[in-house]
Parts: structure tokens; sequence; C-alpha cells
């Protein structure tokens, strides 16, 4: 099978990669570095220092990074608790993403209203067990906990598979060397999942810090991210160099974090998924 | 007390997880089209909702679209794997790097650097380019799918099956393919859930007139998301819980009773089948 003539195979792929994936990238470079009359200029990407286009900014990035961290202390337990669970990771995968994506991402983060609001479900309950009542919906809050609550899958399946590869032997090895559950944990199993850590945060701190649909279904549409700012550029405004300057800003993040991925990924294993 | 405390765990977040479904399915059966308030049980939903000609013409568009996608991404990205196992470590490493971007970039860029491209292309904004943006997002999904199973792959029994008088093309579709085929499934099935589920790309591509279930709710959130809605979301959640409980329990016994008479047989782990 490792034919060398197979590698043509990977001829249409690349091709389809280079026109829809690089192509549509350079269009991007090319709008942000120019201005309304096609000649060069540093103006689009700049307006990022815009005080509410920087506001936006900050603020993304403060609620993304918010969300991974409570996504990472959510995660490691949980990974660890349905690996010794034995549970098949085929069947993980299944109940983690593919059956919740059948009910529509939308419908699934209107559905945090109800429960958030008010009078809401959550509140009801709350004050059924005399409990003080939680307002979080159209707060920064409640984008987080729509972070969290989309992105969640994201963070456990890498740590999940990075867990599950380690070989239990050297779990037996350390604790025979008279290391305690505690040392085992922090010497074997922590710097084992490092990779997965580093994949899982990737995958959920990129879509969270980008995301302008949350952010207008849980913050009320008055709290603006980023993605708020770029989609309005795009959709409202029609100003193309406008939204490009600044998804360009915002593609720094992401090859930050695609240089991140492929060091923590060196066997180019696709750690991913 | 130490599983008493991990099952209350998984209970937590399964019910973080799938609570928001649970209102949903609830809504769905709510006789006031208000979000808000509880007036009482109904049925109506469901029987209107197949008479609602734009929400059938929204899940139409979305089937053809989740459906044509996957399929052409599972031919796509199956070739480009089995290249890629071919591949010397260099080129690989660029290969999975090119298949990384329109996973690891932001939905959102990825929207709006399409769009780019088919208005400098002259292209009209329809159902092709918001077909072409899925294929696109959906192939390293397939890849990634079906290098496992690649690199689990015994190389001798192809060259068995080439000593034996096969062709080229004959030991791959009777040797190769049968031993790839549950990761190209998977890679179909995740393909599809994801082009299926995906708003943000979708709304950067597609022109006015066409609409897919999640750009339809989109424009209906500010106007007050329609009770039919809620039915069809859970008419597709339940079957294809339904299938996919089906499905694994029929592939776990399937299993189970190749593992018990494995065993029988004899004590040696066969490598190719410890993986999945």
């Amino acid at each position: 099978m490792k034919n060398k003539k197979n590698i043509w195979l990977s001829g249409p792929y690349l091709v389809w990669s280079a026109a829809f994936v690089i192509i549509p990238l350079l269009l991007v470079v090319y709008y942000g570095l120019t201005a309304k009359d096609g000649g060069f200029s540093l103006e689009y990407i700049t307006a990022v220092t815009q005080p509410e286009n920087w506001k936006a900014l900050w603020l993304s990035v403060l609620l993304s990074l918010v969300s991974t961290v409570i996504c990472l202390i959510l995660s490691y337990p949980l990974a660890m608790i349905l690996v010794r669970s034995r549970l098949s990771s085929g069947s993980m995968i299944i109940f983690l993403f593919i059956l919740p994506m059948w009910m529509n991402f939308l419908l699934r983060t209107i559905a945090w209203q109800n429960l958030l609001e008010k009078n809401g479900v959550i509140n009801s309950v709350l004050s059924w067990l005399h409990l003080p009542a939680v307002n979080i919906i159209n707060t920064p809050g409640a984008i987080v906990l729509g972070m969290v609550y989309n992105f969640l899958p994201f963070m456990i399946l890498p740590i999940y598979n990075a867990l599950s590869k380690i070989d239990e032997n050297l779990f037996h090895a350390a604790r025979d060397l008279g290391a305690n559950s505690v040392q085992t944990f922090v010497k074997i199993t922590l710097p084992l999942t490092v990779p997965g850590i580093v994949s899982g945060i990737t995958m959920v701190f990129i879509p969270a810090m980008t995301t302008f649909v949350i952010s207008d279904l849980l913050g009320g549409a008055k709290i603006l991210l980023i993605g708020n700012v770029i989609e309005q550029e795009f959709k409202q405004a029609s100003n193309w160099h406008a939204g490009s300057g600044l998804s360009l800003v915002l593609m720094v993040f992401i090859v930050i974090n695609m240089i991140v991925t492929s060091i923590a990924d060196k066997d180019g294993e696709g750690a991913l998924l | 007390m130490k599983t008493a405390l991990q099952r209350i765990y998984l209970a937590l977040i399964a019910i973080f997880l799938y609570a928001p479904i649970g209102v949903l399915m609830v809504l769905s059966f709510n006789e006031s089209k208000s979000r808000n308030h509880w007036a009482g049980f109904t049925t109506k939903w469901y029987v209107s909702l197949f008479e609602n000609k734009q929400i059938m013409e929204a899940l139409y568009t979305t089937l053809i679209l989740a459906f044509v996608s996957a399929a052409i991404a599972m031919v796509l990205g199956t070739a480009a794997a089995i290249a890629m196992e071919a591949m010397g470590k260099k080129l690989r490493t660029y290969t999975m790097g090119v298949t990384n971007i329109p996973m690891l970039n932001a939905d959102i860029v990825t929207g709006i650097s399409m769009m780019l491209l088919f208005i400098a292309l002259g292209m009209r904004l329809s159902f092709g380019s918001v077909l072409i943006a899925h294929i696109t997002f959906n192939i390293p999904y397939v890849i990634l799918s079906v290098l496992p199973r690649l690199r689990n792959l015994n190389p001798s029994v192809y060259e068995a099956a080439r000593d034996l008088g096969a062709s080229p093309l004959q030991a791959f579709g009777k040797v190769i393919l049968p031993d790839l085929a549950p990761g190209i499934l998977s890679g179909f099935l995740l393909a599809f859930t994801m082009s299926l589920d995906d708003f943000v790309i979708t709304h950067f591509t597609k022109g006015p007139g066409l609409d897919t279930l999640s750009t339809k709710i989109y424009t209906e959130v500010k106007k007050g998301i329609k009770p039919e809605m809620y039915a069809l979301s859970t008419i597709m959640f339940v079957s294809v819980f339904v299938l996919l409980m089906l499905f694994n329990g029929i592939s776990s016994r399937k299993s189970a009773g190749r593992a018990a008479g494995k065993a029988a047989r004899s004590k040696k782990a066969d490598r190719s089948e410890t993986d999945r």
C-alpha cells in the first residue's frame, strides 16, 4: 500500500485545498492590506486600536480564556472517569458530538435563554430549593456559559484520547517504585497528556474567541465581541476591507494556535480527532 | 464512595450537555407559540410542520447539501488519506498542515474568505457556493477518520492478494477497502453531521433566497422561532438517536460475539482487531 504511485491520489485534494483554502485566505490578506481605492494601506489593520474595536477584541480574548480554563477544569476529571469506565471511544464520540448536533446549534443555544431567564427553568428549580436566583442572562457570564456548553466536547475528546494511550504498566511501575497517587498523577499522567491538553485548548480557544452567534443569542445583542464586529462589517456595512483587516488580526491568533498545535503534534498524527 | 462521586459528576455533565435539548423537546409540545410560558400539551406543531412549505424546503436543502458534500468529501478525503500514507515525512507534514487549516481556522474567517473568492470569481452566491464551502470543511474530517485505519492495515494482506493474482484494483477493492470501510463510514457520518449543524460558513457563502435550517432559524430569532422548528428538531434528534442505538447495539453484539469466538479458538490477540 505504501506505493509511491499512490501519492498522486492526493492531487484532487491538494488542488481543491489550494483553490478553496489557500487562495481565499490570500484574498483576506489582500483586502485587509488595501484601502478602498485599491492602494496598499494599513488603516484597516490599525483600526483594531479604535476604542470600540479594541474593547471587543479584549472582551473576546478574556471571555474565551475564561471559557477555555473552565472547559479544561471540567474535562480532565471527566476524561479520567471515562477512560477508567472503559467506554469505547466510538460511543463517546457519538454521545458527545454527533447526537447533540442533530439538534440545531442555534436552537440549542437559544434553549439556554429559557434555562437562564429570570423566570426560567434554572431559577424555578433554585427557588423551589430556596436558593438565591441567578441572573446572568444577557451578561458576559451567559456568553461564557454558552461557550463552555458549545465547545466542551472539543476539550474532552483530545484529553480522553491522550489518557487512553497511556500504557497501564507505567502506573504499576510508578506505584511499585513508591510513588503515591498524587505523585503518579503529577509525574506520569499529566506530562503524558500535555499534547491532548494543548490540542484541546486550541480547539476551544479559537472558536470561542471568534464566535458571533453565542454573544448574539445570549448576550442580548448588547455585548459585542470581535466576531460580531467583523460580521457587521461584512453583512451590514458591506465594508470588506474593514472586515478583512480585523480578520487578519484574528488570524495572528489563529496562526499562533496552529504553530502550537504542530509542535504538540510532532508526528503529524493529527491529534485533533 | 469514590465511584458514587464519579457517577454524580458524569450525570451532572450529561445534564449540562443535554438540558437544552430537553427544553427544546418540551417546547415542541407547547400549545402556546411563546417560548416563555407553558399553555398545555399539544401535538399540533408536528402536523402543521409538514404543511409549512418554507421549513420543508429548508430541510430539503439542508439534507441534500449534507449528503452531497459528505459524499464528495468522502471520496476526495479517502483518496488523500491513502496518498498521505505513501508520502515521505516532509510532504506528509505539509499535507497535514493544509488539512488542519479548515479545522483550526475560525469559522468566520473561513466563511468570509470563501465569500471573497466566490465574489472575486463572479460566482453567484447560491447552492453551488455553499456546497463548495461545505465540501471544503468536510474533507479534513474524512481524512482524520480514515488515517488511523490505514495505519493499522496489515501490508502483507495486500501483497498476498497481489501474489494470488489480483490486479491492484481488485486487491484494493476486495482487501483494503473492506478494512477501511468503518473509518470511511464514520468520516462520512461526521462530515454529514458537521454540514447539517453548520451555520457560520453557510451564513457567509449563501445568497438571498437560499436557506438551510440553520440560516432559517437565525432569521427567525428576532421575530420569534416557529414552534414547528422545535418539532422538526425533535423528530430529527429522536430518529438519529434510535438509529445510533440500533447500530451500536448491533455492532457491539457482533464484536462481543466475535471476541468470544476468538477467545475460544486462541488466546493470541489479533493486531488489527485490538485497536477498535
